[in-house]
């Protein structure tokens, strides 16, 4: 009795595995593998921070459905990227790793920035 | 016409006062001869150092003793400072005549590595001087060399008097050598970005061509200018000094613009509920920015400031960032680009333009683009359809429109449109604070990111008295640094083509030394590559510099451009750093620079070790030698 209830967690188990989404089994070092291989740094910076028109990706990226969404159909100056070359699970990846990312200090925290003059 | 002292008008006897007496008895005149002796006088008029050119400064004067010292005398009458030049063998004689007839002083010759930087060095200086330099090439691989230099220039409408050496006569050639540095039309090849050329023919042809063309240069619009050096002219003795003469240079004026289209703008201006003013390249003196400010502040008016001059100063309240789908009227001071900056461009698989702006805004243009444009290079930019286009330096008629609105405005007025400045201070502050608030993001990443290295190096700068020399390279400068000053920028190299950088940096950086400002030159890596014995030339003439490498090792825009087309065609997203990145190995510009004398340390990656290395090379350049810091960047 015992061995069929293992028997059958372990079948339901994978049952579970088998339905995970890719999100859920996403990594955050192969999405920084990809992300760098596929050449998202090149405008987005090494953590996400954006810059030079590239918009900030992290922390706190968008919801992973919307970012593929955007990825998808972008009809700016990024391009729209297809399954084909950046699938689904890929961008899962990407996404893993960008909310991996730390939060940035505050301002205040940043002597540098907090006493810099502002405009007249 | 200030000239050469001219040979004596002494008048030819037409006929001899002598007689003699005739066969019959009668007194009949005897011929004599035709022309007289010159006498004494006319000898040394003929022969001396003419009154009004400028002596040797040190030594006994000994007069222009054959062609390119004539040449040197009518570079040194415009008031030359430098002469910007790699050595070559068209121009020999020229050469020679700078660095001993000349003295090697106004003009100084500053040796460059490469025509291109010659160009390019000439091209920064004169926009931070405001004034021209001159250039010395071959006409046939140097011009080709410099060809890149004078097309920015020319698309930056920037002056430069071009020399251009050529052997014409055939007889004359060495073998091999001169034949291949020589060409029938010499300056044919840069015609299409030169606002002029000629070919003298005589040393006298030499002397009113260059003054001529040193004019035209500078008038607006400017641009760069060559004139051919024949080297036969150059080499050989004066035929005949006292017959030439060199044309005296004036002062060159500006057009303004039409009184009466300046009031129908004042006018609008006055009566717009939402209007903007767009700063192209503007600014040609001190004055403008201050002009500008008057008019702005008169009436509250936004400013909008591309950065291709010292416009504006970003600091103040009313510089503002665009959005065009809200103004009513709005009013280009000498804009470029009037089409791109009002419309909105999506480059993708179907190119897109889609106008910025709302039916029935008024545009307004002053500016003297119109008044000289090119066909074949198509710098002029797009087509867009003006309002009121008024043909005239924006600089110049800028007091007269400011006259006219004041003559307008009503003090009811005045108090009105007064009160949209408090909208605009605010959404200042809101912008400064919302780019510290982007500036914290990988603030401590390595490598580098730009936000940290804009604000650090502020940090250590923002108490000299600085000048950026070379474009800003990335926005968080423009975000945090004030460029409230006429040198505080140089803008950009107007036709985009990459190596302006370093070169045109040491070319202002020389223009700023007199003056003792702090030159400062965000260097990027690619464009350092391009001919970097600019380097060189900043440390043999010790013209002090800071470069600070934005090292992101690549031509990240053009990563840009494989990605969008591997994405188009859903294939080798990950090859697209093959021929645009710069690695493997990592190019360590710190042992580039020391090999050339200038002062580096080891690259920076570490943001910790940045203050440390910016302080000690700043230190060095306030010694007044040019130091190098190599920071490795985030790419953007």
């Amino acid at each position: 009795m015992k061995k069929f209830a293992v028997l059958t967690a372990s079948i339901f188990a994978l049952g579970m595995a088998g339905g995970a989404t890719a999100q859920d089994k996403a990594s955050a070092t192969r999405g920084k593998q990809i992300y760098e291989r596929t050449g998202c740094w090149q405008c987005h910076g090494y953590v996400g921070q954006g810059g030079g028109g590239a918009v900030k990706l992290a922390p706190e990226p968008l919801p992973l459905d919307a970012m593929i969404a955007f990825v998808r159909n972008s009809n700016r100056n990024m391009p729209a990227y297809s399954e084909k070359i950046l699938s689904d699970a890929d961008l899962a990846d990407i996404h893993a790793f960008l909310e991996s990312l730390p939060a940035p200090k505050s301002v205040d925290s940043i002597p540098l920035l907090k006493n810099l003059k502002p405009p007249q | 016409m200030a000239s050469v002292a001219v040979a004596g008008a002494a008048a030819l006897p037409l006929e001899s006062t002598a007689a003699e007496t005739s066969s019959t008895g009668t007194t009949a005149k005897s011929p004599t001869p035709s022309v007289m002796p010159p006498s004494a006088q006319q000898i040394a008029a003929e022969r001396g150092t003419p009154a009004d050119l400028p002596k040797a400064a040190t030594g006994a004067s000994t007069g222009p003793m054959c062609g390119a010292d004539f040449m040197l005398d009518v570079l040194k009458s415009l008031k030359l400072d430098f002469i910007f030049s790699n050595p070559g063998s068209s121009f020999r004689a020229l050469h020679e005549s700078v660095v001993n007839y000349g003295h090697n002083e106004k003009p100084e010759f500053i040796t460059c590595l490469h025509e291109e930087s010659s160009a390019a060095m000439a091209h920064g200086y004169a926009k931070a001087a405001g004034y021209p330099a001159a250039i010395f090439a071959h006409g046939t691989v140097g011009l080709q060399h410099a060809a890149m230099g004078l097309y920015n220039a020319w698309c930056d409408r920037a002056p430069i008097l071009t020399i251009l050496g050529n052997q014409a006569n055939g007889v004359n050639r060495r073998p091999n050598i001169d034949w291949v540095h020589a060409a029938q039309d010499p300056a044919a090849m840069a015609r299409d970005f030169t606002k002029w050329d000629d070919n003298p023919q005589s040393l006298q042809h030499f002397a009113e061509s260059t003054v001529r063309a040193f004019r035209i240069t500078q008038t607006a619009p400017m641009g760069p200018v060559a004139v051919v050096a024949d080297q036969d002219l150059q080499e050989n003795p004066i035929p005949n000094l006292g017959a030439l003469s060199i044309p005296k240079l004036g002062p060159v004026l500006y057009p303004q613009g039409d009184a009466n289209a300046v009031r129908e703008v004042a006018k609008l201006l006055v009566a717009a509920e939402n209007p903007v003013i767009i700063a192209d390249r503007y600014a040609r003196t001190p004055a403008a920015m201050t002009l500008l400010i008057e008019l702005a502040e008169l009436l509250t008016i936004p400013v909008v400031d591309t950065g291709n001059r010292a416009n504006f100063p970003n600091t103040h309240f009313l510089a503002q960032g665009a959005n065009y789908a809200k103004n009513d009227v709005i009013l280009g001071l000498e804009v470029s680009d009037f089409f791109g900056i009002l419309h909105e461009f999506i480059d993708d698989d179907n190119r897109t333009t889609t106008s910025r702006i709302k039916e029935g805004t008024k545009l307004i243009s002053i500016g003297t683009a119109e008044l000289f444009v090119g066909a074949n290079y198509q710098d002029f930019q797009r087509f867009n359809p003006v309002d009121i286009a008024i043909p005239g330096d924006a600089e110049t008629t800028m007091p007269a429109l400011i006259e006219e609105v004041k003559q307008v405005l009503t003090n009811e007025r005045k108090a009105t449109l007064a009160g949209r400045a408090d909208g605009y201070r605010k959404a200042k502050l809101a912008a400064f604070n919302r780019s510290r608030e982007e500036a914290t993001w990988g603030w401590d990443a390595s490598p580098i990111s730009t936000a940290r290295l804009a604000v650090e190096l502020w940090d250590q700068v923002k108490n000299e008295d600085w000048a950026m020399v070379s474009p800003s390279s990335f926005g968080w400068i423009r975000r945090f640094w004030t460029f409230d000053k006429h040198y505080r920028t140089i803008g950009n190299s107007g036709g985009e083509g990459v190596g302006y950088g370093l070169p045109a940096s040491v070319g202002a950086a020389l223009a700023h030394r007199k003056h003792g400002r702090f030159c400062i030159n965000i260097q990027k890596d690619g464009d350092f590559m391009y001919a970097n014995g600019a380097m060189w030339t900043a440390a043999h003439h010790k013209i002090p510099m800071l470069t600070v490498m934005f090292n992101n090792r690549g031509y990240h825009q053009e990563i840009m451009h494989l990605q969008k087309f591997a994405a188009r065609w859903n294939r080798g997203l990950e090859n697209t750093k093959i021929g645009t990145l710069i690695y493997s190995p990592d190019i360590d510009y710190a042992k580039l620079a020391q090999g050339m004398g200038v002062w580096a340390e080891k690259p920076v990656i570490d943001p910790k070790e940045l203050a440390g290395a910016l302080r000690r090379a700043i230190a060095m350049v306030k010694q007044g030698a040019p130091a190098l810091v190599d920071v490795v960047t985030q790419p953007r």
